[in-house]
């Protein structure tokens, strides 16, 4: 048939096609699967991305909810200050003994602090020395006449007695759970006049060195008062024998109006009495007493709300900036690239520096904070939705939208915005922990301070805790290990996006 | 090629010029007690204020800034400090300290980097493979002070290899100092080797799954020849540069590992000069440009070295 015939084809050579009933679409026999979901399967099947999100998933829940349960912890009150005499306990965990969190550490102590560990198991009852693995040797490089026992001690029971001054009603309320549960708080008052150690209700040299008596045994110097004194009625100690010379469980100090009792508590007990369960930290105390567990979940809580807003606000200005700059190109993405460039250049210490030093007294040490994160960190951003955007604005659906009159925003965040999603939620998820690890090393550094009575953050506590890195090393070490735990998973996890976004690795497995 | 160093760096001159400006009038906006209080005798303060323009126009300060700091290199003296040390004089005192720690570092931490990549690459999939790739993904994400926590407490506690801290003195070239130098190199050294054997694998194993690859094999070459002649020399195109920029950007000094190990360098010189009651304005100014210069020009080199490298990359050309 040549060309021409084509041209002149009869209507009666036409028919319809498929002129018996309607023409449907087939039904799809599967799922449609959608970019999401693809993007999902994907992301499953890498294991360690997966076992990443769950980690990262657990830890989010810790710094949620532990800050929240615990808020009756004993050192959440601001005005209760009697976690200050709980100061760097290890960690203990009733089951997990076998790990090592059993609260005990290996000491070397002189034959004063010996003694005073022998004499709190004598008075109380909590044995401190657990074992003694070489005993009375003197130390060459020190001085002769100190002799030196190598043990294993409880720290927990180590705590021993300290001084308490109550009022007539606490005093009472006391001696009534005394008399409830039948554990002993309140031991008797002691003659020596300074007061200095309550520990020692002993007789001791000027040294503080016990001087025992002929068999061995210490020489108790308890306050004795009369029978007729009965502002004490509840427990009283195993040598409290004698019925004309009781032991005195207190000393009366001020008026007869407004008396108060200076008594001597065992802390361990105490601690029981104050906040209804024996003392076990499980991840210990730090120097001053604060409880590393609920400090740390406080600490990471203030990491995450940090990186999550920081990430929010660098997506939403680096999108725009970057959709911008990729959009019009030419001369807009010239001047805009080396707007960012400029600030690029910018050191990140020295921008923390200058708003730490300028707005720190205006919006506070975290306003502060955000605006030097805010102010370099949507550059990354902006980069990659500019690259994003120079990558698909030449696409065929671009002219389409365009030739059907849509307007440049419209094209740019309905249409080509989008297909960039990928792209910008991998980068998303991997600021989060850039933005952690920053925090921590500023806080670390000193240059932001973020210390106080109700915050922390991770940085802080390594900077507390490291003085203490061979005495306790405890202390840094769940700081540190949460952070790394953190740090893995957020790379292992974001590396995992990045993979299930990229269409490049379809279908390679 | 010329011109676009030249371009580039004039480009680099002018960004920097724009940060330090600003930074100058950041400083300048803050009140400056030290110098109001200095000597505490009013007619000396005057002067001296008087002297060093602080009662002209801020316009005027800047230029007199400009001629006497960034041009003559006069940056004044330590107002809190290092009261009435030279802050200039300081600061070169504290960058030998530096510079020798992470020049050990990356003399430690380049070869092992490389050579755990190109292994890792070679052994594609097998088991080395697998280990090195976890244990570069754990030492890559987990933070450098956790390594030096790490380090003190079991290298320098619990077995008393080294000392706690740098040793005392100014012979940086010493053995003792080397040693005492030992646990910061490998707290500093494990992120670089991570990030470098990571970086190395990446770019070998696209090399060595290339076509060019493929036919040097089918000319005859043993798989020993194509790796070391071809595979290797074109993956080091990408690498050398990031090496390159690694090392500037480290002269930069990493602060906390200075901190920890009481490294008398600059880093500890940048977080006392503010964190200070009253912070040394003169030692931020320095210690700012010298940072900002530092970054600027590890970007730059890091772009021109690629040329030089492969001169089959024409750097600026519009292609």
């Amino acid at each position: 048939m040549s060309e021409k015939d084509y041209m002149n084809i009869p209507a009666s050579e036409f028919e319809f096609v498929g002129t018996e009933g309607r023409l449907h679409d087939k039904k799809l026999d599967t799922k449609p699967i959608g970019y999401f979901k693809d993007a999902f399967i994907r992301f499953a099947k890498n294991k360690g991305s997966v076992v990443a999100a769950i980690v990262i998933f657990v830890l989010v829940l810790y710094a949620i909810f532990v800050p929240v349960l615990f808020k009756n912890n004993y050192n959440q009150a601001l005005t209760d200050t009697m976690y200050l005499n709980y100061s760097k306990l290890p960690p203990r965990v009733k089951s997990l003994g076998w790990l090592g969190m059993d609260g005990t550490g290996k000491e070397t102590v002189n034959s004063a602090t010996y003694n005073a560990y022998r004499a709190i198991a004598q008075e109380t009852g909590l044995n401190p020395i657990l074992e003694v693995y070489r005993e009375n040797y003197k130390d060459p490089t020190a001085s002769q006449t100190a002799t030196f026992y190598d043990l294993k001690a409880d720290k927990y029971y180590k705590l021993g007695m300290m001084q308490m001054t109550l009022t007539p009603q606490q005093y009472e309320d006391l001696q009534a759970w005394q008399d409830e549960t039948g554990i002993q708080v309140i031991y008797p008052a002691i003659t020596d006049a300074k007061q200095s150690d309550a520990n020692i209700w002993y007789k001791t040299d000027r040294k503080g060195v016990a001087q025992l008596d002929e068999n061995g045994n210490f020489v108790p110097i308890y306050r004795t008062t009369k029978p007729t004194d009965t502002s004490y009625h509840s427990l009283r100690i195993a040598s409290d024998t004698d019925p004309e010379n009781p032991y005195s469980y207190a000393r009366v100090t001020g008026t007869s109006q407004a008396k108060s009792y200076i008594v001597r508590v065992c802390r361990y007990t105490y601690f029981q009495y104050r906040y209804g369960f024996e003392p076990t930290f499980v991840f210990g105390t730090d120097a001053k007493g604060a409880d590393i567990f609920v400090r740390l979940a406080s600490g990471a809580r203030f990491s995450f709300i940090l990186a999550i807003c920081i990430s929010a606000i660098n997506l939403f200005i680096g999108a725009i900036y970057g959709a911008i700059e990729g959009y019009y190109g030419g001369k807009v993405d010239l001047i805009m690239e080396r707007i960012s460039d400029v600030i690029n250049g910018i050191p990140f210490t020295v921008v923390t520096t200058l708003f730490q030093l300028h707005l720190a007294n205006k919006v506070g040490v975290v306003g502060a904070l955000l605006f030097a994160f805010v102010l370099t960190g949507w550059i990354g951003m902006a980069s990659r939705v500019r690259m994003q955007f120079y990558r698909f604005k030449g696409q065929e659906y671009v002219l389409a939208a365009r030739t059907l009159g849509a307007s440049d925003w419209r094209i740019m965040f309905k249409h080509i915005f989008p297909n960039s999603l990928g792209t910008i939620i991998t980068g998303s998820v991997l600021v989060i922990p850039g933005v952690i690890f920053s925090e921590s090393s500023l806080t670390y550094l000193g240059i932001v301070n973020l210390e106080s009575s109700t915050m922390t953050s991770v940085g802080t506590m390594l900077a507390n805790g490291k003085n203490y890195l061979s005495t306790d090393p405890y202390i840094i070490l769940f700081p540190s290990l949460f952070i790394s735990l953190l740090e893995i998973s957020f790379n292992l996890f974001g590396n995992g996006l990045r993979d299930a976004f990229n269409p490049s690795l379809r279908g390679a497995e | 090629m010329v011109k676009y160093v030249i371009k580039r760096i004039l480009l680099m001159l002018m960004v920097f010029m724009i940060i330090i400006s600003m930074c100058f009038v950041l400083v300048k906006l803050l009140p400056n007690k030290p110098a109001e209080q200095f000597g505490k005798d009013m007619a000396v303060i005057e002067m001296r204020r008087e002297l060093l323009g602080y009662n002209k126009p801020i316009i005027e300060q800047y230029w007199i800034f400009i001629q006497r700091s960034l041009i003559g290199g006069d940056w004044g003296i330590s107002e809190t400090l290092y009261i009435g040390q030279d802050v200039w004089e300081k600061f070169m005192e504290k960058m030998p300290a530096t510079i020798t720690v992470n020049v050990y570092t990356m003399l430690f931490a380049v070869p092992i980097g490389l050579a755990l990549g190109i292994y890792a690459a070679l052994k594609k999939n097998k088991w080395q493979d697998h280990v090195i790739s976890t244990g570069v993904m754990i030492f890559v994400s987990v933070p450098s002070y956790v390594y030096a926590f790490l380090v003190q407490y079991f290298l320098c506690f619990k077995l008393k290899w080294f000392p706690f801290q740098m040793a005392a003195g100014y012979d940086y070239l010493s053995w003792e100092t080397f040693v005492s130098l030992v646990p910061a190199i490998i707290s500093l050294g494990f992120g670089t080797v991570a990030g470098l054997a990571r970086y190395t694998r990446a770019e070998l194993t696209e090399v060595l799954t290339s076509d060019y690859l493929l036919l040097a094999r089918t000319k005859g070459l043993s798989r020993a020849q194509t790796t070391v002649r071809h595979a290797l020399r074109n993956s080091m195109v990408p690498i050398f540069p990031m090496i390159l920029g690694e090392f500037i950007g480290i002269i930069g000094g990493s602060l906390i590992i200075e901190q920890i190990f009481g490294i008398p360098g600059v880093g500890p010189l940048y977080i006392a000069s503010i964190t200070a009651a009253t912070p040394d304005y003169n030692f931020f100014m320095l210690l700012s440009a010298f940072y900002t210069l530092v970054g600027l020009s590890s970007g730059i080199l890091v772009d021109l070295s690629y040329g030089f490298i492969d001169p089959r990359i024409r750097m600026g050309s519009k292609k």
